[in-house]
């Protein structure tokens, strides 16, 4: 496997808060990659850093090989590079299934293809997506009005929609129904194998993560605190510290 | 469906007989389809792309003055059309007046289209209340330097060639020329919003963050929308051109208090959003506007700030908004069952 996200000595500050400090690590392709790390470690910060939501100060940061850190949101995910929202983000005005159409993937669509309407195809391709993650029966209803979990697989549906390369996702089970979360890690994991999306997986439940990802990187104050495979991180003294307010 | 077909197969011929069988109404209903359109082109960055334009009046006048421009300047030098001091009489024929009218009226529109699309990605660069502030900034600014402009008249205006035609006559000229506008341009978004491109801009609207995270070409759409918005309220503008005869900058053609503001209120009252909803609000404040100026004159001005309180405070969402509220059936909004056995 090969490195297809390449983060090396990136570093962020807001003001005098040093968000992140020299973070190197890498995503292999094809894999699924934890970031794990105390409330206000920094991780949030590292993915916009990655989409292009702000300047970096200082470092680099590569997809495929490409350097992408002076580039702007829409030219990132129009790579395939695509990320997901802590605070959920859907377009709240309209329905299920208009939301999963809007996701299309824009980078495979010419200014033309933009002034036709949506195939069959496209709305069954949705209305399919829409059933993977549960969401059939209010396919028809306006997204805003969908509970905070709901409007959560949504997002994760349109993230699939728009066939990236690599996803980003911030926090997929919180405020999802305990219940659900065992259904939600088996459809991060199809999504991983039967789409070969990439996974780079921001998460505070230890259950979820420790279960899915190949490799795991924790942050603390904004550093690189450990990383290695999920029995290690488990075991690590300083990451059981970190958590624990032992800094 | 063929209900549907039957229901604007009545209204197109209701829109053609109605200047026959109501003659004395020909300008009412002429004016009353100019705010159709410019509350239609309001809507499409008002209200289906969520950038609340206080300035495109601008696109109004500056088309009349490009039709006027093209209008006159075919045969005649501008500058000494607009001469105040010339003593000779500059007339055009019949045929050169609809050849002006011809051109000019489309030119106008892509005038004001190649406009907005060239100012676009500075005005989009403000958000919310400042692309409302900034865009109003725009029309007030573009009344004043035409007002100074000698070659267009400066503050005393421009006036158009004049018309071959009866007076009762051109009235159903323009009738039509405002109408048929009309009618091309709802038909146009109803097919626009049924696109990829409707859906895109109503991302924007929704959530402009989201929609630059998913790699929607946000700045390419939101341009084009201001730049087609443009292009139908410039050809409106030369239109009322031809139907003003004589037209002044500040009080007509960038009258950002009246006809600016009008267009707001027409989308605000029909509904935000919605392909009919600025139809239904243009007619309503119409009649609204109609019945106060003749019979409140003088209160017709706090009348207008009634209304526009009201709406603000009790019907944020317009009529269609309100119907979508209360039957939100008939806007296709439902839980729908799985199949039993799926």
């Amino acid at each position: 496997m090969s490195a297809i996200i390449d983060v090396s000595g990136v570093s962020k500050s807001f003001g005098g808060v040093k968000a992140n400090t020299d973070i190197s690590l890498t995503v292999e392709k094809g894999g699924i990659t934890g970031l794990i790390g105390p409330n206000g470690s920094g991780k949030t910060t590292l993915f916009n850093s990655i989409v292009g939501y702000h300047p970096i100060d200082g470092g680099s940061i590569k997809f495929e090989g490409q350097e992408i850190s002076k580039m702007l949101v829409p030219e990132i995910a129009r790579l395939g590079l695509l990320r997901t929202f802590q605070q959920t983000r859907i377009y709240g005005e309209m329905n299920c299934v208009e939301n999963m159409l809007i996701s299309l993937p824009h980078r495979k669509l010419s200014l033309r293809d933009a002034f036709k309407q949506n195939t069959a195809e496209d709305s069954e391709k949705a209305i399919h997506l829409l059933d993977f993650v549960g969401l059939f029966e209010k396919r028809f209803l306006q997204a805003g009005s969908l509970s905070f979990g709901q409007q959560k697989l949504l997002e994760f549906a349109m993230a699939l929609m728009n066939e990236p390369t690599v996803l980003l996702l911030d926090e997929p089970t919180a405020g999802i129904n305990p219940t659900l979360i065992n259904g939600l890690i088996d459809r991060l994991r199809r999504a991983n194998t039967e789409f070969g999306i990439t996974l780079f997986i921001i998460e505070h439940n230890m259950r979820v993560i420790m279960n899915m990802a190949d490799t795991i990187y924790c942050l603390a104050h904004g550093q690189m605190l450990a990383s290695g495979k999920p029995e290690d991180i488990q075991d690590d003294q300083r990451v059981i510290d970190a958590y624990l307010g032992a800094h | 469906m063929s209900r549907n077909h039957l229901f604007y197969a009545v209204l197109l011929a209701a829109t053609i007989a109605a200047p026959f069988l109501f003659p004395s109404y020909t300008a009412f209903l002429a004016t009353l389809w100019l705010f159709i359109i410019v509350a239609l082109t309001w809507d499409m960055t008002g209200g289906q792309m969520g950038y609340n334009s206080l300035g495109n009046i601008f696109f109004y006048g500056t088309g009349m003055y490009a039709g006027a421009v093209i209008a006159i300047g075919l045969y005649f030098p501008v500058g000494e059309w607009t001469d105040a001091s010339r003593t000779e009489v500059l007339t055009v024929t019949g045929g050169q007046y609809y050849m002006g009218m011809l051109l000019g009226i489309p030119g106008a529109g892509l005038f004001c289209g190649l406009c907005a699309y060239l100012i676009g990605p500075l005005f989009f660069g403000l958000r919310g209340p400042y692309f409302a502030i900034g865009t109003l900034g725009l029309a007030i600014a573009a009344g004043e330097i035409v007002s100074n402009i000698e070659w267009l008249g400066g503050g005393q205006g421009i006036s158009m060639p004049h018309s071959p035609l009866h007076p009762d006559f051109e009235k159903v000229l323009i009738y039509f020329l405002y109408a048929g506008l009309g009618v091309v341009l709802f038909v146009f978004l109803k097919w626009l919003y049924s696109t990829r491109f409707g859906a895109a801009i109503n991302a924007i609207r929704d959530d402009e963050e989201k929609a630059e995270a998913m790699g929607i070409h946000t700045l390419r759409y939101k341009t084009l929308t201001w730049a087609i918005s443009a292009v139908f309220v410039g050809m409106a503008g030369a239109i009322s051109a031809f139907q003003l005869i004589h037209f002044e900058p500040l009080e007509t053609a960038y009258q950002t208090i009246n006809l600016g503001i009008f267009m707001v209120v027409c989308v605000l009252l029909g509904g935000k959003g919605t392909l009919w909803g600025p139809v239904v609000g243009a007619i309503l404040f119409h009649v609204f506007k109609e019945v106060t100026w003749n019979y409140f004159l003088g209160g017709q001005w706090v009348a207008l700030g009634l209304l526009i309180v009201v709406i603000v405070v009790f019907f944020q969402d317009g009529l269609m908004g309100y119907l979508k509220h209360i039957r939100p059936d008939w806007f296709g909004i439902r839980v729908d069952e799985k199949e039993a056995d799926a």
